[in-house]
């Protein structure tokens, strides 16, 4: 048994400068009357601040130089994130990006090398990880048979109604595989959508039976087992980054309500009753953003290691348990305004109870860190 | 003058070599697990012996000035033996009032006269100090402090009462806030800084039984003492000032510390090691589902306070809340020792009732003393709540 990890946390002028532009962008791009604006559409973001997205080369950022991509890994994208979070944009940047990802790290021909020139260009792309709701289910039962037909359906798939591209861990002969499937594939009824508790999000379920891939649509190297894993490790990163970023937004709403609203003369943020509790949030969204940029200190485009899934898990639990707590308690502390759907409380606790389940709830990735720390 | 990494890394190697060989055996009784455990004079002696040893050995302030027992060179050196002591274990260095206060306030603000006189005593452990701020009706609201000073002729008459008097029945000097003037318009204005003697006659001593069962610190009472008026720090008036500069110190966000190990540092390792022989229902506790979230609770919680010291050195990622981690970090470090301690007693089944000089407690009954003492961190220099006031009013910029 061996508890001590990695403790490195440094900051790069590079991961300096993406997380300044990108705070400005998603300032100016997504106010909460944009984020309000997008709640009731099919897509749930704009596609003109995406295109600019695509522009800054935002999409290429994590995705190595010899595939064009800006070769900064996953700690560049951690800024990046963190902001988007922060400002509830709307986006299937986070999708995409793992998608690239799984790509890379699953080792590429010419065809995925092909979609990854997509991805960078702007092309949405998703992962379809799941069969169920359990995150720690890593059996699959989608197949494709000799004849290269996929037969069987995923689910709670991010992103589905923008992507372009599907990613998804298929059985063939025994062997787990993944199968590249394009949009134009599927038949027409394929993608459900959901009606997510996040009405910032999208997701659906998809069923991929009778979709027939050609050889070069399937990725068979002996990486994808490790890669899949790495890529939820990384998913599991990505989401604590976004969360960080709303919790402190969603911290700053509670302060500016406390110190403006009064009530038996008082502001509400004089009463310890309420004071308390939000420096608790401060010390939690303090320790998440800790852990997430430890993590994104050490990844790298390696094979994810032991101290790395120490530092993402940790990132996840620490980073979903501020943000639920913080959001449930802004409802809370906006007294019979927070019960309103006019109060931006709602958006948090909205974001918070759906982010929680990306990539395994806070208790999940506890029980892998005890895995790691207390039986190996 | 930069300082090579080779002469470091010689310098590191030789504290190693030098702890290895001089470190005392064990004494056959419990040594304190911080300064303010010493409640014996066996341990007493031990650890005046063992500070002198270090002293000697040229260990200690080792960035205090020359001419005042110092080593005169970079703090780099202190902080690789202070690293090389946790690292081995050694017993603490108990005057810490002297070595981590009271001296470098001394050294920083004080009277050529003063350093003088009072640096290399702190250093050799032959001086003793101890500090006399709160007061049994002032503890949080030190601003309040009633003992009183009045100046006559060249001496200042003392009378009143200190209470949490950390080794105050073993203390020469105490570092005392009494009230000069009583009339001023802010009650912080009347307060005034001693660097007081306390082997005079009218001061008295009651040690106080914690809530461990041991002694370790006093309530001091003052009757008419008579301290020289030369023992004022500064003017009158400049106490509240001094005592803030002085609990700067005391919360580590000021440099200066002569080193040495004020606390026996408690790592989950400990924790850990003890508990993989430790069952619950006829397995081992390890396998069990809630104990492991428990553990892993605080191993994250241990973390994320160190990496936080790293993250507060990096300004893009500070500048939401610039003063969040610095002002937090005594909250959050003494809350996280207190819990981690309160669950290793919790995990112990039927033992976890065991207290110290019990022959099955386990480790002789460490946990649940350590656990008792984590009280004086939650409390002492600024309760958790007080803490967390000030986090929320300086940080956040909630109104008081």
């Amino acid at each position: 048994m061996n508890y001590t990890s990695r403790n490195s946390l440094t900051f790069t002028e590079e991961q300096a400068m993406l997380l300044e532009t990108s705070r400005e962008f998603c300032r100016q791009k997504s106010t909460i009357a944009n984020v309000r604006g997008q709640l009731d559409t099919i897509l749930g973001y704009d596609r003109d601040v995406w295109h600019e997205m695509v522009e800054l080369g935002w999409l290429g950022i994590a995705i190595p130089e010899r595939f064009s991509g800006s070769g900064l890994g996953v700690g560049g994208l951690v800024p990046l994130i963190e902001n988007m979070g922060r400002a509830m944009l709307g986006t299937p940047l986070v999708s995409t990006v793992l998608a690239a990802q799984l790509l890379v790290r699953s080792g590429t021909n010419a065809y995925s090398e092909s979609v990854l020139q997509r991805i960078i260009e702007g092309s949405p792309a998703t992962i379809a990880f799941l069969e169920n709701s359990d995150w720690g289910d890593k059996n699959v039962r989608c197949e494709i048979q000799g004849d290269l037909i996929i037969q069987g359906t995923k689910d709670f798939v991010s992103d589905a109604i923008a992507a372009q591209m599907f990613i998804l861990p298929v059985m063939k002969n025994d062997k787990l595989v993944l199968a590249l499937v394009d949009r134009q594939q599927l038949s027409e009824n394929a993608i459900v959508p959901h009606v997510l508790i996040d009405q910032t999000k999208r997701s659906a379920r998809i069923d991929f039976s009778g979709v027939e891939v050609i050889s070069s649509q399937i990725i068979e190297s002996d990486k994808v087992i490790k890669a899949l894993g790495d890529v939820r490790i990384v998913g599991a990163l990505l989401t604590a980054a976004e969360q960080a970023g709303s919790s402190a937004a969603c911290l700053n709403t509670i302060v500016d309500y406390l110190t403006t609203r009064k009530q038996f003369d008082n502001f509400i943020g004089s009463y310890q009753a309420l004071k308390h509790p939000t420096v608790d949030m401060l010390t939690m969204l303090d320790s998440s953003r800790s852990f997430i940029y430890h993590a994104a200190t050490i990844i790298s485009d390696m094979s994810i290691d032991r101290d790395m899934k120490i530092a993402c898990h940790m990132a996840k639990a620490q980073a979903t348990d501020a943000f639920t707590y913080t959001a449930d308690r802004a409802v809370q502390f906006h007294g019979a305004m927070g019960f309103t759907y006019d109060c931006d409380a709602q958006l948090y606790l909205r974001r918070a109870q759906w982010s929680q389940q990306q990539f395994g709830d806070a208790a999940f990735h506890r029980s892998l860190l005890a895995s790691i720390i207390f039986d190996d | 003058m930069s300082i090579s990494k080779k002469e470091l890394e010689e310098f590191r190697a030789g504290v190693s070599a030098w702890l290895i060989d001089n470190t005392p055996s064990d004494p056959g009784f419990l040594l304190p697990q911080s300064f303010m455990e010493v409640g014996t004079d066996q341990q007493l002696d031990f650890l005046r012996e063992w500070q002198h040893k270090i002293w000697s050995a040229g260990y200690l302030g080792l960035a205090w000035p020359k001419e005042y027992g110092g080593g005169g060179v970079d703090p780099v050196f202190q902080t690789i033996v202070d690293s090389e002591m946790r690292r081995l274990g050694v017993p603490i260095c108990f005057n810490i009032i002297g070595l981590g206060w009271a001296g470098p306030l001394i050294k920083d603000i004080g009277t050529e006269v003063e350093k003088k006189k009072y640096l290399k005593g702190i250093l050799t452990a032959e001086d003793i100090w101890c500090q006399g701020f709160s007061e049994p009706d002032y503890g949080s609201d030190l601003g309040n402090v009633q003992t009183r000073a009045i100046r006559d002729g060249d001496e200042y008459i003392i009378n009143g009462t200190k209470i949490w008097t950390t080794m105050g029945n073993y203390a020469k000097y105490m570092i005392l806030l009494a009230r000069t003037n009583q009339t001023t318009e802010r009650k912080y204005d009347g307060l005034s800084f001693f660097l007081a003697p306390m082997q005079v006659s009218g001061i008295e001593t009651r040690p106080i039984r914690k809530i461990t069962g041991e002694y370790g610190f006093t309530e001091t009472f003052f009757t008419d003492a008579r301290i020289p008026s030369g023992s004022i720090m500064g003017q009158e008036g400049q106490g509240w000032k001094i005592a803030m500069q002085t609990l700067q110190y005391e919360r580590g966000a000021e440099a200066g510390h002569a080193g040495g190990l004020a606390f026996v540092r408690v790592k989950m390792d400990d924790l850990l090691s003890q508990l993989q022989s430790t069952y619950r229902n006829g397995k081992p506790l390890l396998n069990d589902p809630l104990a492991r979230d428990q553990l892993i609770s605080l191993i994250m919680e241990e973390k994320a306070i160190s990496l936080g010291e790293k993250r507060a050195h990096i300004g893009p990622l500070t500048n939401d809340y610039p003063l969040s981690l610095p002002l937090s970090h005594k909250l959050r470090s003494t809350e996280y020792a207190r819990r981690m301690r309160k669950l290793a007693i919790n995990l112990q089944g039927a033992a976890g009732g065991l207290y110290v000089g019990d022959d099955s407690a386990l480790e002789g009954g460490f946990w649940q003393k350590a656990y008792f003492q984590s009280f004086s961190a939650t409390i002492g220099g600024g309760t958790s709540q007080v803490q967390t006031n000030i986090v929320a009013e300086h940080v956040l910029g909630l109104p008081k």
